[in-house]
């Protein structure tokens, strides 16, 4: 019997093996391509999503895991058109240069501000270690985290 | 399949020069306009552009006649005033797709937002040697100037006629011509209406100088940022045209296999499975990525292994194999060494080794190749799309004009996506599939099969004068290249040499390529005859530096850095460095702190200073800047790649460190605008600076002299 799993509020039949990791469903079945792969091995960040709402790398986790807890994507995030925070935060602090690392980045950050509503930037860093950044945007990132959050406060999010 | 396994050559340096003006025209221009529709195009000729484009001696030329003759054009003017820019430079994440619509709108008079480029697409954009180098800001940015002050001139042209008035005093600005005298005018929308107008590129035409700029020199944010920030963006590894299927290359175990036995049947026998078998190229592609592994692990081969050199040994081997050969280009002599050397009061010897280390880009190397009646069409994050579409067209017997290569922006490169090998893979399964067939690169396979910057062994020798003068300075780089190897100081003794050494593992460009290396050594080298003077680091340089533009990134880092400064704890040190190349001017200076017991070294803080001419985007340029510190911290501290029996045995994140936020320290980033001077390239030049400073503060800190790269792979104590 197929499995079916629940993507940004939407439920979706899976025919891949239920042991294939989450990335590659969501690659390739869903072709919600905005997760990325980065390492296969859940160093690199680049492929977190939410799974219940906690920041996961979907290539460690298999796809079966996943049934029965609600995933969000970075597709998932931007409603009616207008983008969450975070990802304003992002775009107006230009927290990007090839932009790969981008969606994992986002997802990590949108994690931490909702168990940590004013992280400093020490805690930020704490969360994003495991997150690569190979343009080296670091900085940029950790000042869009904390603009987010402020963009969170005044928007009662 | 020799895009593989193939032992490319050293690329120690490549350039290419500016697109001359163009000549003579011949028309080809209709399907142009077939595709952007009517409107006004500036076009050049292919042939000539690239007559002034060099390379290199001694790796594979393009020649005049291999040269597609087809013309490109690099602007067009829609109907609906839409600007079109075409370069065929790829944007990997150097943010060159906006900062050329950024020149482009500032020279043409238009509004930013109506630009759009067209990058790297070998079927619509100008021929390109490819995205390397630095050349995209100084080449392009001022032949797009060149081009959009001549379609100005096309514009006033038209708009005359259209008056029946002569051309002299009409005005073209806020993309309208206008005639001062009555007032009247005409858009440029309306002025390309119902046109298929055509201009050559004009020999000479006046281009804006950087002090009257508008819209280039502003801080605009990349243009497509909202395409990123919500994953909507497709890099290669996203693509899927219809009835794609996935596919995978299996891999000998070392470097140099080759294959002895083979057998695929239980592969071939699965479903919906295309199992490749060519040469020493054994691949399959599979409607799935599961389906492919599972079929590529069917395979059971046998493979002849080769003895390799080993990371162990791997200075010494480079030291004994250096060839006897010199590249003139690559060798600097003046005075003599000897006499410098007799005369000096203090002399210096030392050899600084450089490991191997990896670009890993964090989106692996990925293609997607389709076959449509004998022409192939690949998608691939490559720097240069023209030369990987004439290694397809070579490799696969067909023309050049079957190969059409698009890059989309791609998930960066640092100089490690020149080759073509996952569009060779891709569109090898492709052809035997019948469908469009995507190859992405495996982690492992990136750090493995990819190339690297090459190892080196750098001797220096050296003598002072007993005022802190250089007196004689010797110089030898073996095999890591000769990028920025010479020296800025002044010294009437000189002997600059680099010494190619073939290759042991597959090597070629890297940001700044050697010149990390040759300023590690060098800056390295003069903080000891500093200390040997008994001078100040920064005084030292000065005294020895007369380039004026040195001397005022020198003196600006040293300024935010507050230089000299005194020690307020234990453990703290402060280094210096500093160089050139490219065109850009480099100073770094760099705090740290010695944990006692751990010997650990922590970065505090960076202050760098940086300028290249006139600034183009200054929000783009400072994310340059601050990326190439970050990415300078991972290779001056602790990335090295290791191999034994020709693997790499640390080919993942898990083992191969890269820099991660707890490594990055307070950053600043001084950026010195020269409106009087042409833009130069900003994408390599502010690495060079970083190792060397960080080397100098942790001796300033410990006594501690580091003369490798990487320096404190396990912290001080084992160093």
């Amino acid at each position: 019997m197929p499995i079916e799993i629940e993507v940004n509020s939407k439920r979706y039949p899976v025919s891949y093996p239920p042991n294939t990791p989450l990335l590659y469903v969501l690659r390739d079945e869903l072709f919600l391509s905005g997760t990325k792969y980065g390492c296969g091995e859940g160093q690199c960040g680049a492929c977190t999503v939410l799974i219940a709402g906690a920041p996961r790398r979907s290539c460690q986790i298999p796809v079966g895991a996943a049934v029965g807890k609600p995933v969000t994507t970075i597709e998932g995030l931007e409603k009616d058109g207008r983008l969450h925070p975070v990802q304003q935060a992002f775009l107006d602090a230009g927290a990007f240069q090839c932009a790969y690392c981008t969606s994992g980045m986002i997802m990590s950050s949108v994690a931490l501000l909702q168990s940590n509503a004013n992280p400093s930037p020490a805690e930020v860093v704490q969360v994003l270690q495991g997150n690569v950044c190979r343009c080296g945007t670091h900085p940029r990132i950790i000042e869009a985290v904390r603009h987010a959050a402020k963009l969170l406060q005044e928007h009662g999010r | 399949m020799s895009g593989v396994t193939e032992r490319v050559v050293l690329e120690p340096e490549r350039y290419e020069f500016s697109a001359s003006p163009l000549h003579q025209f011949e028309l080809a221009r209709r399907d142009f306009f077939k595709i952007l529709g009517a409107g006004i195009a500036v076009f050049a000729i292919a042939k000539d552009a690239l007559a002034t484009q060099e390379t290199a001696p001694g790796h594979r030329s393009f020649h005049m006649e291999e040269l597609p003759k087809d013309i490109s054009a690099w602007l067009h003017i829609g109907e609906d005033g839409t600007v079109t820019g075409f370069t065929g430079k790829a944007e990997i994440g150097q943010n060159i797709r906006t900062s050329l619509a950024q020149t482009i709108a500032d020279e043409l008079r238009v509004r930013f937002e109506s630009v759009r480029m067209v990058t790297a697409d070998t079927a619509l954009t100008p021929f390109d040697m490819g995205t390397f180098g630095s050349r995209t800001t100084p080449t392009i940015s001022p032949q797009l100037r060149r081009v959009a002050s001549a379609a100005r001139d096309l514009l006033i042209e038209a708009a005359a006629r259209e008056w029946n008035i002569a051309p002299a005093g009409l005005v073209a600005a806020d993309a309208k011509v206008t005639d001062p005298a009555s007032g009247r005018s005409l858009k440029y929308a309306e002025l390309a209406r119902g046109k298929t107008l055509a201009l050559n590129l004009p020999a000479e035409d006046p281009i804006t100088p950087a002090s009257q700029w508008t819209i280039a020199g502003k801080a605009i944010p990349k243009v497509d940022g909202r395409a990123f920030v919500t994953g909507k963006h497709q890099y290669t590894s996203d693509l899927r045209p219809e009835a794609m299927l996935h596919g995978k290359v299996l891999r000998p175990p070392s470097f140099g296999a080759t294959l002895t036995s083979c057998d695929d049947s239980s592969a071939k026998a699965m479903t919906g499975v295309v199992v490749v078998r060519d040469a020493d190229f054994v691949g399959v592609a599979a409607p799935s990525a599961h389906e492919a592994q599972r079929a590529l692990d069917a395979i059971h081969v046998q493979w002849k292994e080769v003895p390799q050199i080993s990371s162990k040994e791997i200075f010494f081997h480079l030291k004994q194999n250096a060839t006897a050969r010199f590249d003139d280009r690559n060798r600097e002599q003046k005075g003599s060494v000897e006499a410098g050397l007799a005369s000096a009061v203090h002399r210096l010897d030392a050899t600084y080794n450089i490991a191997y280390i990896a670009h890993a880009p964090l989106e692996p190397r990925a293609a997607v190749a389709q076959w449509t009646e004998g022409k192939l069409t690949v998608w691939t994050g490559t720097q240069r799309p023209f030369a990987n579409r004439d290694e397809l067209a070579a490799v696969f017997h067909v023309p050049e004009s079957s190969v059409r290569v698009i890059v989309p922006d791609t998930g960066s490169a640092y100089g490690g996506k020149h080759t073509s090998d996952a569009a060779i893979e891709a569109a090898r399964l492709a052809r035997a599939a019948g469908r469009p067939v995507k190859v992405t690169w495996t982690r492992e396979e990136e750090f493995t099969w990819a190339y690297f910057r090459p190892a080196g062994v750098i001797a220096v020798k050296s003598g002072i004068s007993g005022d802190g003068t250089l007196t004689a300075w010797e110089f030898h780089n073996y095999h890591s290249g000769s990028s920025g190897i010479e020296t800025p100081y002044v010294v009437a003794n000189e002997r600059t040499e680099y010494h190619a050494v073939p290759l042991i593992l597959r090597s070629g460009s890297y940001r700044g390529l050697a010149a990390t290396a040759n300023h590690f050594a060098r800056e390295t080298h003069m903080d000891v005859l500093a200390g040997v003077a008994k001078m100040d680091p920064l005084d030292f340089r000065m005294k020895n530096l007369a380039n004026p533009r040195m001397r005022a990134v020198l003196e600006a880092a040293a300024k935010s850095f507050g230089w000299p400064r005194k020690k307020t704890q234990e453990g703290q040190g402060f280094g210096i460095a500093c160089g050139d190349e490219k065109g850009g001017y480099v100073a770094t200076c760099a705090e740290i702190a010695v944990e006692k017991k751990s010997g650990a070294i922590r970065i505090l803080r960076l202050v760098e200073a940086f300028e290249c001419g006139a600034i183009v985007n200054p929000d783009g340029l400072r994310n340059q800047v601050v990326g190439a510190m970050i990415q300078g911290l991972g290779g001056a501290l602790f990335e090295a790649i290791e191999f034994e029996n020709g693997r790499i045995t640390n080919p993942q994140f898990s083992s191969y460190r890269v820099p991660r936020f707890r490594d990055v320290p307070e950053i600043e980033a001084i950026l010195l605008d020269r409106k009087d001077l042409p833009s130069a390239g900003a994408g390599e030049t502010p690495i060079m600076a970083v190792a060397p400073a960080i080397g100098n503060a942790i001796f300033d800190a410990s006594g501690v002299r580091l003369n490798n790269l990487p320096m404190v792979p396990n912290g001080l104590r084992s160093a």
